[in-house]
């Protein structure tokens, strides 16, 4: 029944393939339209997954894509309540994008070079550096990945991380027993009841399942990391324009890292900043706003909305999150991490 | 029926003398321990309802925490009624604003107030009801919900959620997929051949395809075929989805039913002079109908199953809006209570279903004896 339907979808995403084609430049204003309509469109994963984009006590969105998607709409449209969150499953997320049903997908996609050059859409950027890493019971004793020779291993179904297991155990000379299951909720149920020895996926899932399970110090992950999965924002290819606003939105929250502006002290350094790159970020200099089809506030929306890129992850994946998922690789350049922004300049 | 009826009559007469402890160990006797075979079955059912009772019990309600702020606050090993409880305003209204909640209230009262009039044999006037329930409720509701006159401020779909949007979706359903589903079957019967072409052709469409890929392609190829800027609304897309695709289903019921009666039926309409919507009217379908209730009812319920797939098109339905809820940070780890909530809302509704299909039954089972 599964593999049945998983045929009907590979079907269904190529007649979506070959219509993609004949509706080209369908969708070339993607701005124009978002102000027109007063509301950003913004697709994010269908709100179970932790940290990334779920419904509080007030049926209110939160997290880390939903958070992106306010930053975006800030920056768009001066307020960052002004947008439409569609929840969308990963199967029919590019497709949506694809027909003008979002104007951005702001959920965990991976860039690879298929989605990327045969669908026909663009990652402006990423703002999540993942990496696939094992989840073990410490009572099992496991020091390292190396061991786990003939376990048995829970993993997502027909996904990116079952691909890049089924690579590193082959070429490591090893064995292993895939337990593979649809969501989630059942991956972690798997691991808790025994049914497999360690649980392979990101480590941003990793966290959300320990926090989940509860007893945080009964859990090890393994020190190997067997693949980097960068994650990022997703828009039509074909409008560049809002590309860059989409991009750009990103870097104005990485370098408000680096240049230490925050949430709460945004408007303060607005008025009494000397710093020029300060300066041209925030609109007191230069014009990078109307360059970008915006207002000079564009980046000082966005950072009010959400605050700079580290406060943002801290909130919702890091310390101040009940995941408590560890920055590493998405640091600051500066720090040991790969975050960076272009120059403002 | 009448035999069994026969055999159970002299000892009813028996019961009916004695007192209530001697009626309960007679009944006893005679239903559960009646022989050795059957008072080991009895007992091993015994066993497996005890072991049920015995876990699930102490979880739902011995060890269970009634009320909190989080997650953190429940006990653990005990249910977190305290998590159904935070959201379950989310659960019936989803996104609907709190302060015009009334206006779902109002749905509400009106379904029931409908249903009941439909259901209850005492009640007269069923045309009306029917009426009522096809056409006056879903203008009203949708009227009421959607909001834009009469100085009600507008409620776009996209906000309706919960048990709200699972009951539009089921109750739409059910109502037009009988209808259709009987229209269907007669075009498959008909003597035009386009006609015939084009039931066939539609019916097997429908069930050649999974539901879950219809919605798909509706939501995601429609936007290309239709111009520029036109998006089709999702919850109208997911409606006509189900009615249509149910409708599907509901022909081939309805046409096993049309195949059952005898063609003498047929040609006495045709004797008294009765034209072809007279005899399918008032001859024939109403017959061909009181055949398939179980085909019908089982049809309605899993319509009311299917109405979960709607998370394809980004709609939430109860089951979903408790996905999101149960990843909510403060909450996690509240799986069980969800889906525990669901199961049951669902299992009553289909309960409902089947209750009301048995009385329908035992009411022809009546008619059909006088």
């Amino acid at each position: 029944m599964l593999g049945y339907l998983r045929n009907k979808w590979t079907l269904a995403a190529g007649c979506v393939l070959a219509a993609v084609t004949v509706a080209s430049a369908e969708n070339g204003d993607t701005q124009k339209s978002i102000k027109a309509r007063g509301l950003l469109n913004c697709g994010v994963s269908s709100g179970v997954q932790t940290g990334m984009s779920t419904l509080d006590s007030a049926a209110k969105w939160n997290g880390f894509e939903v958070d992106f998607c306010r930053a975006v709409a800030a920056a768009v449209l001066g307020d960052a309540e002004k947008i439409k969150f569609v929840p969308l499953e990963i199967k029919t997320a590019f497709a949506t994008l694809q027909s003008g049903g979002i104007d951005l997908l702001a959920r965990t996609a991976t860039h690879t070079f298929v989605r990327d050059i045969e669908l026909n859409v663009a990652w402006p950027g990423a703002y999540l550096y993942d990496s696939q890493g094992f989840l073990a019971k410490k009572s099992l004793g496991v020091k390292s990945a190396k061991e786990l020779d003939g376990a048995s291993i829970c993993v997502s179904a027909g996904s990116n991380y079952e691909l890049n297991l089924a690579d590193y155990f082959r070429k490591n000379g090893l064995k292993f027993t895939p337990v593979a299951a649809n969501s989630r909720d059942q991956n972690e149920k798997n691991l808790e009841t025994g049914r497999c020895d360690v649980y392979a996926n990101v480590l941003s899932a990793l966290a959300g399942a320990v926090s989940k399970l509860g007893k945080p110090d009964d859990w090890v992950v393994l020190p190997e990391l067997i693949s980097m999965e960068p994650i990022g924002p997703v828009v039509r290819k074909d409008d560049s324009r809002f590309r860059d606003i989409v991009g750009w939105t990103l870097n104005a929250l990485i370098a408000a890292e680096e240049l230490e502006i925050t949430q709460a002290n945004v408007e303060k350094l607005k008025a009494s900043s000397t710093s020029p790159e300060v300066q041209r970020l925030l609109g007191v200099t230069g014009d990078f706003g109307v360059k970008l089809g915006l207002g000079n506030d564009w980046a000082l929306n966005a950072i009010k909305a959400v605050g700079n890129y580290g406060e943002m992850f801290e909130r919702n994946l890091g310390n101040k999150s009940p995941i408590k998922l560890e920055r590493g690789l998405n640091n600051l350049w500066n720090n040991k991490g790969l975050m960076s922004s272009p120059l403002l300049r | 029926m009448t035999e069994a009826a026969l055999i159970s009559d002299t000892p009813r007469r028996a019961t009916a003398m004695a007192s209530a402890p001697a009626r309960i160990a007679l009944w006893l006797r005679r239903r559960i321990f009646a022989s050795w075979r059957d008072a080991l079955l009895s007992l091993v059912v015994v066993l497996i309802l005890g072991a049920i009772a015995w876990t699930i019990l102490p979880w739902a309600l011995f060890k269970a925490t009634w009320s909190a702020a989080s997650r953190a606050d429940c006990a653990p090993g005990g249910a977190c009624w305290g998590f159904v409880a935070a959201k379950a305003s989310q659960f019936i209204y989803g996104f609907y604003p709190p302060l015009e909640r009334w206006r779902p209230d109002t749905v509400f009262a009106l379904l029931i107030a409908g249903l009941t009039w439909l259901m209850v044999p005492r009640i007269p006037g069923k045309g009306y009801a029917g009426l009522f329930m096809m056409v006056v409720l879903p203008v009203v509701t949708f009227v009421l919900l959607h909001g834009g006159v009469a100085g009600l401020p507008v409620v776009p779909s996209d906000k309706w959620g919960g048990l709200l949007l699972t009951l539009i979706l089921a109750v739409s359903g059910i109502s037009f997929s009988l209808p259709f589903g009987a229209l269907f079957a007669l075009g498959r019967r008909s003597r035009m051949p386009l006609v015939r072409w084009l039931c066939i052709g539609f019916i097997e469409f429908c069930r050649g395809v999974p539901f879950i890929t219809v919605l798909f392609m509706a939501i995601v190829m429609l936007p290309f075929f239709l111009p520029s800027g036109m998006k089709p609304d999702p919850l109208a897309l997911a409606v006509a989805g189900i009615i249509f695709y149910e409708a599907a289903y509901m022909a081939e019921v309805v046409r096993g039913g049309l195949q059952a009666l005898p063609k003498g039926q047929y040609e006495a309409a045709m004797a008294i002079g009765f034209g072809y919507w007279r005899t399918m009217l008032y001859i024939i379908l109403p017959q061909a109908i009181r055949k398939v209730v179980p085909g019908i009812v089982n049809t309605t319920i899993s319509l009311l199953k299917n109405t979960t797939l709607v998370m394809v098109v980004g709609l939430f339905d109860l089951l979903n809006i408790v996905s999101a809820g149960v990843a909510d940070p403060l909450w996690v780890g509240s799986q069980a209570e969800g889906y525990f909530v669901v199961g049951l809302v669902f299992w009553l509704m289909s309960f409902g279903l089947s209750c009301y299909s048995r009385a329908i039954e035992g009411g022809f089972a009546r008619a059909d004896r006088a």
